[in-house]
């Protein structure tokens, strides 16, 4: 297990920088030049060059990419300029450590704007990943015991519905319906959980179902599935015989063996998502990760885009580690090696 | 001139320990050391409970298998390391029958493609056309011509077996390895199966390597029979020799075992004790001295060689005694 | 008094969409306690339908049961599913062919045993943890303290079998079925399991149905042996009237297709001609004649009449329009020399 979780990690780690590296690199070999969008419509050549050298977009890109990397691990400075330091300290934003760099056409660091775009994707994303493992599993269970009869074919019916309706149709209708319309919640505009956590949850309903309901549907196959798979196993018929109890065989004997592939699904699905919900963000205007990317995207935001790159991949090539190790937790027949 | 000649056969499988980075962990030693060999028209069975090696044997007759060391020796060449074109020319003459009639037919090959095959594949054209052949061979093995075009689960498991030996007699191999070719079957089927693999074998004087690990087939069929534990040989001897007159404590063993259909019989019952060791860590000097009933201080110390103690009748045992269990 | 289990014209039938499959159709037979039945038959005739038909794990699925099962005098196919999980594990006990998947992958030996336990009755842990691991010690396991919190696929075949069979004893059922216990086994584990269950059942004193396809097996463990062949029973004796005096076509059938090790070589076998019947079409009359090679000497249409159950000897029961004194006379001169 230690020695698993140990190159796991090596192996997640060369995994981001070559992740980033290529972005990096890909970024250096875009025609586009960066510094063009630092500055607005009175942009002179000379404005120009001077913030690209402050910058350090004239440095080569292998210089530009350790000090990426260096930021990383112990902060940085833009502009780092020594003898600007000095004589005018106020001119400098320091970005602490790990820092993801400076974003120049919103003239802050990167790190202040994932701070605040966060929080925001993970309360999406936690909520959205309880009510669809709910109400996915659930169902699956539910139609799995029930195979063939009216409550199967309603349950799979719908997820098939679920699973076809794109995100944001989905999004559009409860926004305009359930908020514009009928007013059952208020238009979602985010409430941070320490603020108000009533608040925070009624305004993050909508986009809590949004979400879930394209998972849901997911989950619901999945389940029903493995669930009628792992009823006609030997040892349910052996726990039978043994004489336990109906709900027992379901649960204890049953459930249990589905958990596993269920549960290692959920966890990369999840660390997906906390890398940021772009659809779900963007009908409901909440200003998340996902929200962050369409954006930086649209203005050319070029080092926000790759760090937000590394953000996502860092959080699915975890999710993956960690899936992998629960795995090891979950069934004793699988011996990590 | 003997078709088949095994010399010291070993097949090790690597097995890997991974802390930081890999390294070789003890290999699974499955065949350790298997010389025999085998005459045109013979039947040679290989006996064994599960863990002896004896599927992965012939398997690594055949070349499926890449042997660790040792050579094998076919009709007077050295077939160990033939590679290409020459080994395939190879496996014309040496064929192999399986175990399980439900995995080894591809399920969406219709008969006469599966049977085909071997023509296709060695671009061989018969007199009369494949398709005339292949009839022919369905014929041959009992089963209707007719159904050519129907597909593997349109047959009972018996018969799916007899499409598995058409597609290996196809181009008149001489050795066949026919592992485990009834286990799967049922009672009544086996007896249709044997007899189908015995007549072909006078018809096309073949050689087979029988692989099974039921003792009363064995018998029925096999001209002489070689006993497998933990990939090394115990026992080899004629049919009647080694049932008449086991000398080794694992083949009486087995032997003993063995139910028949006689009720109330009063058999001496040789009882092993223990579990198999693992064949990463074979003991020293005979493998089989943690389980036999008559094991002594050198059985630990000194690997017991094979010894011809009767003509045709080689033990591996330090004390070898005849015990009539049956 | 009344034998322990009775079973009277017991019918399972499954409705398909290609028709109606006759798993079992019309078995009657009788075991006491501390005797062994053996039910042998190939894949198809019922042998393992039967035994779940007893166990009631029909129940739920397709299956339409009908007949009686009395076990001591108690009709299971008429007790309510509360009364029937109340006496799976605790009268009655199963262990089935492969105990690898028969057992759940993700709970210990201990933890497995332990609910056959708790299921029935209310137990300290510790009270029951050493009531498993003495269980697991009568079984020939070694070392049951340790083995006790192992996985079952850390167990070999033979042992995790012996675990199986100690979660089935370990509430002193009054009837064992076994389906098949060592098929998936090697010959020399299955001597060992063959023997720890004659032991187990003269210290238990529980009756056994042993179901299994080897007529060696049945042999060694049966005191009855009961023939199954498309869904009904064709033969049933006391073992040694069944293998001294077999007495229908099939059962010879299966005798002289065996390649015996107690014999010398015979020349060739005699296998049975064609292939087990499909039970959704089962040959009209008797669903042997196919196959049958005496059907010459049978003075009815074998073809459009179903034969009764007819005791031929004492205790001696077989299905066949031959006639007895015919078949003693096909017996002596064209079977027995073969065997």
């Amino acid at each position: 297990m230690f020695w698993f979780t140990l190159r796991r990690l090596v192996s997640v780690v060369a995994m981001v920088f070559l992740i980033t590296a290529t972005t990096f690199a890909l970024f250096y070999a875009s025609p586009i030049d960066p510094a063009r969008y630092t500055c607005g419509k009175n942009c002179t050549p000379t404005i120009l060059e001077g913030n690209r050298k402050a910058l350090g977009y004239d440095k080569p890109v292998l210089v530009q990419y350790t000090n990426f990397i260096g930021g990383l691990f112990v902060g940085r400075d833009f502009p780092d300029n020594d003898e600007l330091k000095a004589q005018h300290p106020e001119q400098i934003v320091h970005c602490p450590a790990p820092c993801l760099g400076y974003s120049p056409s919103q003239h802050r660091t990167i790190n202040e704007m994932v701070g605040e775009a966060w929080p925001i994707s993970l309360s999406i994303a936690l909520g959205a990943f309880i009510l669809w493992m709910v109400v996915g599993v659930g169902g699956g269970i539910v139609a799995a015991l029930n195979k063939g009869k009216w409550q199967d074919r309603t349950i799979v019916g719908s997820a098939l519905v679920g699973f076809s309706l794109p995100t944001f149709f989905v999004g559009l209708v409860l926004l305009t319906f359930p908020a514009i319309k009928w007013g059952l919640v208020p238009i979602p505009n985010y409430v941070p959980f320490g603020t108000s956590p009533v608040k925070w949850a009624q305004n993050l309903i909508l986009p809590w179902i949004t979400l879930a309901f394209f998972f849901a549907a997911s989950y619901v196959r999945l389940t029903r599935a493995y669930m009628i798979e792992t009823m006609s196993e030997d040892y349910i018929r052996t726990a039978n015989a043994k004489g336990v109890a109906k709900w027992a065989v379901i649960f204890r004997h049953g459930l249990r063996a589905v958990l596993t592939p269920i549960v290692t699904a959920a966890g990369l699905d999840l660390g997906g998502l906390l890398g940021g919900a772009i659809i779900t963000e963007s009908v409901f205007s909440m200003h998340g990760l996902g929200y962050l990317a369409v954006h930086s995207v649209t203005t050319m935001d070029l080092p926000t885009i790759v760090a937000l790159v590394m953000i996502v991949s860092t959080f699915i090539v975890l999710a993956n580690m960690v899936v992998d190790i629960a795995y090891g937790f979950i069934d004793p027949r699988v011996k990590l090696s | 001139m003997s078709l088949l000649t095994i010399t010291d056969l070993r097949k090790y499988f690597p097995t890997y320990t991974t802390k930081l980075v890999r390294s070789q962990g003890a290999p699974v030693k499955a065949v350790d050391g298997l010389s025999l060999s085998l005459n045109a028209g013979e039947t040679l069975g290989l006996v064994g409970e599960s863990g002896c090696g004896k599927s992965t044997a012939g398997r690594t007759i055949l070349r499926l298998l890449e042997p660790t060391s040792g050579t094998i020796e076919f009709e007077g060449r050295d077939v160990t390391k033939v590679k290409g074109e020459d080994l395939r020319k190879l496996r014309r003459e040496m064929q192999m029958v399986f175990q399980d009639p439900y995995g080894s037919l591809n399920p969406r090959h219709p008969v006469g493609a599966i049977i085909a095959a071997p023509f296709e594949i060695q671009g061989v054209t018969p007199t009369g056309g494949v398709k005339k052949a292949v009839q022919e061979l369905m014929e041959r093995v009992g089963l209707n011509p007719e159904h050519y075009n129907r597909y593997p689960h349109e047959f009972s498991g018996g018969q799916r077996q007899r499409i598995g030996v058409a597609r290996a007699v196809a181009l008149k191999p001489k050795l066949v390895v026919c592992d485990e070719p009834v286990s799967a079957l049922d009672v009544s089927i086996q007896a249709q199966v044997i007899n189908l693999l015995e007549d072909i074998q006078k018809e096309q004087n073949l050689a087979y390597v029988f692989i099974a690990h039921d003792l009363s087939v064995v018998r029925h069929i096999s001209d002489r029979v070689m006993v497998m534990y933990l990939g090394r040989t115990m026992e080899v001897a004629d049919r009647i020799g080694l049932y008449e007159r086991p000398m080794h404590p694992y083949t009486q063993a087995l032997m003993s075992a063995v139910p028949v259909p006689e009720p109330r019989r009063d058999r001496e019952r040789i009882l092993l004790v223990g579990d198999l060791p693992s064949p990463q860590n074979p003991p020293s000097g005979c493998v089989f001295r943690t389980r036999c009933p008559y094991v002594q201080e050198r059985c630990a110390a000194e690997v017991p060689l094979p010894v011809e103690l009767e003509p045709g009748h080689i033990v591996a045992c330090h004390f070898p005694a005849i015990r009539n269990v049956i | 008094m009344s034998p322990f289990l009775r079973v009277n014209n017991l019918k399972v039938h499954f409705p398909t969409d290609d028709g109606v499959v006759r798993a079992v159709d019309g078995l009657t037979f009788d075991l006491e306690k501390g005797k062994t039945l053996g039910i042998v038959g190939e894949s198809g005739s019922g042998k393992s339908v039967t035994s779940l038909a007893i166990m009631g794990l029909h129940r739920g699925s397709r299956a339409k049961l009908s007949g009686e099962v009395l076990l001591d005098d108690q009709d299971l196919l008429e007790i309510s599913d509360e009364e029937l999980r109340g006496l799976r594990g605790r009268k009655m006990a199963m262990i089935f062919q492969d105990p690898l998947s028969a057992m759940h992958p993700y709970y210990t030996i201990g933890q497995q045993l332990t609910e056959a336990i708790q299921v029935h009755e209310k137990v300290a842990k510790k009270v029951a943890r050493t009531k498993v691991i003495d269980m697991l010690g009568r079984v020939g396991i070694p070392n049951p303290n340790k083995r006790i919190d192992q996985y079952p696929h850390e167990f070999s075949g033979g042992m995790r079998q012996r675990a199986m069979i100690a979660m089935a004893l370990i509430n002193d059922p009054e009837l064992l079925i076994a389906d098949e216990p060592t098929t998936a086994l090697d010959v020399t584990v299955q001597a060992q399991i063959l023997d720890l269950m004659r032991d187990l059942q003269s210290e238990f004193g529980s009756a056994i149905i042993m179901i299994t396809h080897d007529l060696g097996v049945v042999a060694e463990i049966a005191d009855d042996v009961l023939v199954m062949y498309g869904g009904k029973c064709i033969e049933y004796a006391e073992v040694d009237s069944a293998f001294h005096q077999p007495d229908h076509p099939y059962t010879w059938g299966l005798l002289t297709s065996m390649p015996r090790l107690d014999r010398l070589k015979q020349d060739r076998l005699l296998p049975i001609a064609g292939n087990p019947p499909s039970l959704i079409n089962l040959p009209p009359g008797c669903a042997f004649h196919p196959r049958c090679a005496f059907r010459e000497f049978a003075p009815c249409a074998c073809d459009e009449i179903v034969p009764d159950l007819l005791e031929s000897y004492p205790k001696h029961d077989s299905r066949c329009h031959i006639p007895v004194a015919k078949r003693a006379d096909l017996f002596a001169n064209v079977i027995a020399p073969r065997l």
